[in-house]
């Protein structure tokens, strides 16, 4: 079997420039992008044959369940860690998210994400961590209904796809919509429904997605996002037109 | 007086419970955390978390999940922590729900329960095939409401270095490292607990994230703490073998119904259901781990000749599957390609999880001043082989015992946080930078990376599920011959910044040490118990080993004191047997 060629666009640091680099990687069965990236810190050596720094990217778990090592790969941004050598073309190519400022070749700051999820509260405020008994009863299917938002790993591909989550928007990404339905939507959590509807009111909220549904096409998880930004949508108007009456 | 400064190094499930802890007790907490604590290997547990609930009316008790915990652990746990656990969990369980954790539910709207390995009644809360992301996203943003309200700081994508020590041999707190800079700190604290992990990726391909490594765990022994029981590694039974990762099948795929067979005489085999009546599929790991070893090693009775048997659960309801397992069967049609509602799925035996780690006592102290653990890297709870679904209960449980203890130690503390002189802090930074440098330099012949490879190899061909006294001493020997060579290697990236290379050499610096204790920790306890198998030795002895193997640093190996005797007042040692019922 042939070498498997990859192409990774490089950046030693968040203000050098990108360069390119090729390397050849013996196949392997099943291999994932992952193997051949550990192929390459193993023998840092280009096609060329010119020796180099082993490229530097974030992973964890290897099974698409914690985000970590996403990137875009030929063009698509999904979890190199899943993406299968068999299923690619080659020269596969590698590339940082775009989205979000580079530390190093495939390695992105996200912490933005989090920043986002603070604005929105996106927890259940609990009055503390001890023993207080059963919690709420909860229908099963409210419970499946929830558990797929409940599965985000905020690992950036909803970010990555948007037309509007950009430097030049305040918009949050469709992650932070998902998340709020799934507080609101869980009995304790739903009783700061309120709060968490005014904060997507305000600024990178509802008012700037652009419709555009890329989110929910590469959601690893399949999480219905549009569903969700469609249900806040209407849920804010509810709230507003309440407080105008209050 | 001041706010105790307790430090967390770790942020999955145990570090994030120890820090909420307390902080809500008034502590000013720091988190430190190689990645954004969203992503600690806490989410990769699956099936579920055990509390005797009793909702299912099967005479569930406190007392059935203390017995099988202990029963399982083949004795080598202390009982009275096991009891205090078990007696923990229900409010746990309880806790979570109302933080939002989206747990399967009945009919009635009711916390659902399912079966698990060595148990006979349904103990186990679950979320889908998802339960360690869930209940680790339900912490994740507890952390961030405290975070908004100043009540913890977060470290995240930094490397613990060292612990601080006085002279007087007192934890002070910690040094770490900026993955993004390489700027090392020196970080003062009353107070630390070490919430790092398992250990498992010393063993290289385990079903463990790739940052499990027991750097910290190692460097605090080497530091001083004692080290327990590093010769109890858990195999679980059902992963998807692999080169980068063995990725983990629940065990609740056979608690749910799953069946476990090969091929034979033209025939589907379902060995542990005829060898293990009682309890069929769901025996305990190290039950069903070494049958398929001897089915596939010693009978060669695996699936196509490959190192593989079936799981079966092409006999299940879809529905049931979709709401009940989805997490797992996703995993395996990414990854393997086939859909295992219709082809059995191929699994092997993998290393999953450690029993043995730091020594703690009952309050999860440590034998150093100041410093505490909790979770995997601990020793404690699950003797010498864990029951499914109690990982989690032990993480969250033993991080709400560390932190109030570590509170409670800094109100003790005479001289705190603030007394200590800075040249202490001074000095620990410029010994991990002197390090770091040398580490740098390094332009030997050797690859560490294949280093690192052989050295895995070793313990997975060696001291795994059968080990022989004749290999492990082998085995030993290598493991001095590569550290060795070790000094002789060369780090391929030298820059200064961002550089990942040099915590992979730092790490795999101790993990020769980390070998050794796993290594020759299980050549000295001569007989076989839990996970720890030696066919030289096939019994359980528990005239003589019913006892933690404290295992101390010393520079040429590790020194092993039995003196410490299991607690057993409550369940009396009998013959563990997963054939009949007990």
């Amino acid at each position: 079997m042939d070498d498997i060629r990859l192409k990774i666009r490089r950046q030693d640091g968040p203000d050098d420039l990108p360069y390119w680099e090729e390397f050849a990687i013996p196949y392997r069965p099943k291999m994932n992008v992952v193997m051949c990236l550990q192929a390459i810190t193993d023998n840092p050596v280009t096609a060329e044959g010119i020796p180099t720094t082993p490229v530097v990217w974030e992973c964890s778990c290897l099974e698409e369940v914690c985000g970590s090592c996403t990137m875009l790969v030929n063009g698509k941004v999904r979890q190199s860690c899943s993406a299968l050598v068999d299923q690619l073309s080659q020269p596969i190519i590698l590339e940082p998210m775009t989205k979000f400022p580079v530390v190093r070749d495939l390695r992105v700051d996200r912490s933005k994400m989090f920043e986002s999820l603070k604005k929105v509260g996106a927890w259940v405020t609990v009055d503390g961590f001890h023993d207080l008994g059963p919690g709420p009863r909860m229908a099963p299917a409210d419970q499946q209904k929830a558990y797929h938002f409940s599965r985000c790993m905020v690992c950036g591909c909803c970010c990555e796809a948007c037309p509007q989550f950009n430097s030049r928007s305040p918009f949050m990404g469709a992650f932070v919509i998902g998340q709020a339905f799934l507080f609101n939507s869980h009995p304790i959590g739903g009783l700061e429904k309120g709060k968490r509807l005014e904060a997507l009111m305000g600024e990178g909220g509802l008012a700037d997605c652009g419709n555009a549904q890329n989110c929910e096409k590469l959601c690893p998880k399949n999480i219905p996002l549009t569903e969700s930004i469609a249900r806040l949508g209407w849920d804010s108007t509810v709230h507003t037109i309440k407080k105008f009456l209050r | 007086m001041a706010k105790p400064k307790i430090i967390v190094v770790g942020g999955g499930l145990s570090g994030l419970m120890a820090a909420l802890k307390a902080a809500e007790k008034g502590a000013e907490v720091s988190i430190f955390s190689v990645v954004p604590v969203r992503r600690s290997h806490s989410v990769c547990a699956q099936g579920g978390i055990n509390a005797a609930l009793n909702t299912k009316g099967e005479g569930d008790s406190i007392d059935a999940h203390t017995y099988d915990t202990v029963y399982g652990g083949d004795f080598l746990a202390h009982q009275s922590v096991v009891k205090r656990l078990c007696n923990a969990a229900p409010g746990i369980v309880w806790m979570f729900d109302r933080m939002g954790v989206m747990f399967n539910r009945t009919k009635e709207g009711l916390l659902d329960l399912r079966l698990f390995g060595g148990v006979k009644k349904r103990r186990t809360c679950f979320s889908g095939a998802t339960t360690g992301q869930q209940l680790m996203y339900a912490l994740d943003e507890q952390i961030r409401r405290f975070e908004v309200q100043n009540l913890v700081k977060k470290y995240e994508n930094w490397e613990f270095a060292s612990l601080i020590m006085d002279n007087e041999g007192v934890c002070r707190g910690i040094t770490a490292t900026d993955k993004s800079t390489m700027e090392t700190a020196a970080f003062v604290a009353d107070a630390v607990i070490m919430c790092t992990g398992g250990f498992n990726h010393v063993f290289g391909t385990c079903t463990n994230s790739t940052h499990c490594t027991g750097y910290a765990a190692t460097e605090v022994y080497k530091r001083g703490a004692f080290f327990a029981n590093p010769e109890f590694v858990q195999f679980h039974p059902t992963a998807i073998p692999g080169t980068d990762k063995c990725r983990l099948i629940s065990e609740a795929a056979r608690g749910e119904g799953g069946r476990i067979w090969v091929p034979k005489d033209g025939k589907p085999w379902y060995f542990l259901e005829e060898w293990y009546p009682a309890y069929g599929n769901t025996v305990p790991r190290d039950v069903a781990a070494r049958a398929i070893w001897k089915v596939v090693k010693e009978m060669k009775l695996g699936v196509d000749g490959e190192d593989v048997v079936y799981l079966d659960l092409t006999h299940l309801d879809h529905e049931a599957l979709a709401e009940r397992l989805e997490g797992i069967l996703e995993i395996y049609e990414k990854f393997v390609g086939d859909d295992p509602r219709k082809i059995p799925m191929k699994v092997f035996p993998a290393v999953h999880y450690s029993m043995g780690g730091i020594w703690v006592d009952f309050e999860h102290r440590t034998s150093l001043p100041g410093l505490f653990a909790a979770g995997e890297c601990d020793y404690q709870y699950h003797g010498a082989n864990r029951l499914g679904a109690n990982s989690l209960l032990s993480a969250i449980h033993s991080g709400m015992v560390a932190g109030p203890a570590a509170i409670e130690y800094a109100k003790g503390l005479k001289k705190g946080a603030d007394a200590v002189p800075s040249s202490l802090l001074a000095d620990e930074k410029s010994r991990q930078d002197d390090v770091n440098r040398k580490i740098i330099a390094m332009d030997g012949p050797e690859n560490p990376h294949l280093l690192k490879q052989e050295l895995s190899a070793w313990l997975t061909d060696n001291a795994t599920i059968v080990r022989h006294d004749k290999k492990l001493k082998e085995t030993d020997d290598k493991i001095r011959e590569l550290a060795g060579r070790f000094e002789r290697s060369k780090i391929h990236d030298k820059g200064a910044f961002a550089n990942e290379e040099l915590f992979f050499m730092r790490t795999l610096a101790n993990q020769f040490d980390l070998a050794r204790m796993i290594v020759l920790g299980a050549l000295g306890r001569a007989e076989s118990r839990g996970s720890h198998y030696k066919p030289e030795t096939p019994n359980r002895d528990d005239e003589k080993w019913l006892c933690i193997t404290k295992t101390s640093y010393t520079p040429d190996g590790p020194k092993f004191d039995y003196s410490e005797k299991v607690e057993i007042q409550d369940i009396k040692p009998v013959q563990r047997r997963y054939d009949v019922a007990h």
